[in-house]
C-alpha cells in the first residue's frame, strides 16, 4: 500500500506540473497586465481543484489498470500472427480510446453548442447531444481506421511521407467541398484526438509491431501512427459536415 | 442527483475501451487477466477521475479561456474605440505564453524527445527539441489568434502550412520524419486543448465582425501543425551544422 500511495503522490505532482504553467501565465497576465482580480474567482479555484483530483486519479488509474493490460494485449496480438484479428483489435483499440478521450468530449460539446447558437442544428438539448455524439463517433471511427492503416504501413514497410502527403491532398479536396462552418472543427479534431489515453496505447501497438517484424526498426517504424491518427479524423469530419 | 448524472454519462464513455480490453483478452486470447483486482481498481479510478476532470473543465478551464479572451479584448482594457489588428498585441502574447509554457511542461513530449535522441544517434538533443516544439506551438497559437482577429479563412493558413511541411520533408533526414510528424499530435494535451479552444471561441465572440461558428475553431489545428515545421527546421539545421 505504501508503494501505491507513493505512486499516487507522484501522479499528483505530475498533474500539478501540467496545470502549473497555466496558473503562472494567467496569474501573471491578471496581476501585471490586466491589473485586476479575476472574475468568478472562487468557482475557478474549485474547478481547478476538481481538475487536479480528476487528472491524478485518471492517470493513476490508466497506469495501474488500462495501460499494462492494453500493452500486453498489443504484444499478444502481434505475436499471434493472425492478420484478421490484429486488424480487428487495432480498429477497436483506436475507436475505444478515442471515445473515452476527455479533450474530444469537451470539444464536441462545445462544437455542438456553437452549432446550435449558429442555427446549424435546432436548439433543444437532444439535438445538441446527438450532434456531439455523432461528431465523436465519426472521429473515433476515423482513428480506428488510422490505427489499421498504421498497422499495414508497418507490416508492408510503406514510407510515412507518402501516406501523409496523400492525406494532405485529401484534406485539401474535402476542404473545398465542405461547408464553411465545419472546417475549423475538422482541422481541430486532428489535434484533439491524440491525447492521454490514445497516444500510449496506440504507440505500444506500433512499437510492439515494429519490434516483432524482422527488418523493421522500432524506433523509426514505430513512429508515424499518431501522425496518421491526427490526419484521418480531419477528412472524416469534413465528410460528416458535407453529409449533415 | 445532479452529482450522480455525470458519473453515469462518463461510464458509457469508457465502456468501449474497457469492453475491447476484456473481450479480446478473455474471448479471443482466452487468457486470464493478470492482477485482475488491481486492474478493476485502476478502471474505477479512471472512471471517477475522468468525471471529476470533466466537471473541473466546465468550471475552470473553459471559463478561464473565455475570460482571458474577454478581458484582453475589452474596450476598458484596450482604452480606445478604433482598433487595428496590432492593437491586440496582448492577446498574441498571451496565446504565445500559454502555448510555450504548457508545451515545455508536457510529459509526453519529454518521452518523445528522449526517443528522438536515440533515433538520431545522439545528434538531436532532448532540450533543444523541446524548445523547438514549444516555440512551434507558441507561434502557432499566436498566429491562430491573429487569424481570428483579422478573420482570414482558416484553410489558407493550414493548407499553406501543409505545403511548407511537404517541402521540408523533401530535405529532412529520413529517419526523423515519422517522429517529427508525430510531435504535432503529441503536444496538445488534455489540459491545453479545452483552454485554447475556449480562448479561440472567446475571441470570436468578443471581436466585432467575427462569428464563433466560422472563426471560433482552429487554434488547436495551428498548435498541432506548427511544431511539425519547427521540429523539421531544427533537425534540418542540426544536420547542416553537423556536416
Amino acid at each position: 500500500m505504501h508503494e501505491a500511495l507513493r505512486r499516487l503522490v507522484n501522479n499528483l505532482l505530475e498533474s500539478g506540473k501540467d496545470l502549473l504553467p497555466i496558473v503562472i501565465v494567467i496569474a501573471f497576465f491578471q496581476i501585471a497586465v490586466l491589473q485586476r482580480p479575476i472574475p468568478e474567482f472562487s468557482s475557478i479555484v474549485l474547478g481547478t481543484f476538481y481538475i487536479l483530483i480528476g487528472l491524478t486519479l485518471f492517470i493513476s488509474g490508466l497506469r495501474t489498470g488500462l495501460f499494462p493490460v492494453g500493452e500486453n494485449l498489443a504484444h499478444a496480438f502481434v505475436q499471434r500472427g493472425s492478420l484478421l484479428w490484429l486488424v480487428i483489435f487495432a480498429f477497436a483499440l483506436g475507436f475505444g480510446t478515442t471515445i473515452a478521450e476527455p479533450a474530444l468530449i469537451a470539444i464536441a460539446n462545445e462544437a455542438a453548442q456553437v452549432a446550435a447558437v449558429g442555427g446549424i442544428i435546432s436548439h433543444d438539448q437532444s439535438a445538441v447531444d446527438s450532434y456531439a455524439s455523432t461528431l465523436r463517433i465519426t472521429v473515433a471511427i476515423a482513428v480506428g481506421f488510422s490505427v489499421v492503416l498504421g498497422v499495414f504501413r508497418i507490416l508492408k514497410g510503406w514510407s510515412i511521407q507518402w501516406l501523409i502527403i496523400g492525406g494532405y491532398l485529401l484534406v485539401l479536396l474535402t476542404t473545398l467541398m465542405a461547408p464553411e462552418w465545419i472546417i475549423g472543427i475538422a482541422y481541430d479534431s486532428g489535434g484533439v484526438t491524440t491525447s492521454t489515453i490514445t497516444v500510449p496505447l496506440v504507440t505500444a501497438l506500433g512499437v510492439g509491431l515494429a519490434s516483432g517484424i524482422r527488418g523493421r526498426n522500432p524506433l523509426t517504424d514505430g513512429f508515424g501512427m499518431i501522425a496518421i491518427c491526427s490526419l484521418l479524423p480531419i477528412i472524416a469530419v469534413m465528410i460528416f459536415g458535407v453529409l449533415l | 442527483m445532479s452529482f450522480i448524472n455525470p458519473f453515469i454519462g462518463m461510464f458509457w464513455d469508457i465502456t468501449p475501451i474497457i469492453a475491447t480490453i476484456f473481450i479480446f483478452q478473455l474471448l479471443i486470447l482466452k487468457q486470464k487477466i493478470p492482477n485482475v483486482e488491481k486492474v478493476l481498481f485502476g478502471l474505477l479510478m479512471v472512471w471517477v477521475g475522468l468525471t471529476f476532470f470533466m466537471l473541473g473543465l466546465e468550471k475552470a478551464l473553459f471559463p478561464l479561456g473565455r475570460l482571458m479572451a474577454e478581458q484582453l479584448t475589452s474596450l476598458e482594457f484596450l482604452g480606445k474605440e478604433k482598433l487595428f489588428w496590432f492593437d491586440y498585441y496582448w492577446v498574441y502574447l498571451f496565446a504565445a505564453c500559454i502555448g510555450f509554457a504548457t508545451t515545455i511542461a508536457e510529459p509526453s513530449l519529454l518521452a518523445v524527445a528522449i526517443k528522438a535522441h536515440q533515433v538520431s544517434g545522439g545528434s538531436v538533443k532532448p532540450w533543444p527539441l523541446r524548445i523547438a516544439v514549444a516555440l512551434g506551438v507558441a507561434i502557432g497559437i499566436s498566429l491562430g489568434s491573429y487569424r481570428i482577429v483579422v478573420g482570414v479563412p482558416l484553410h489558407y493558413f493550414i493548407l499553406t502550412g501543409y505545403l511548407i511541411v511537404i517541402i521540408q520533408t523533401y530535405f529532412a533526414p529520413k529517419q526523423i520524419i515519422a517522429l517529427a510528424y508525430d510531435t504535432g499530435g503529441v503536444t496538445t494535451s488534455t489540459v491545453t486543448v479545452p483552454l485554447v479552444a475556449a480562448l479561440g471561441l472567446g475571441l470570436a465572440c468578443t471581436i466585432e465582425g467575427r462569428n464563433p461558428l466560422i472563426d471560433g475553431f482552429g487554434l488547436i489545428a495551428f498548435a498541432s501543425l506548427f511544431p511539425i515545421m519547427s521540429v523539421l527546421a531544427y533537425v534540418q539545421f542540426k544536420h547542416l551544422i553537423d556536416k
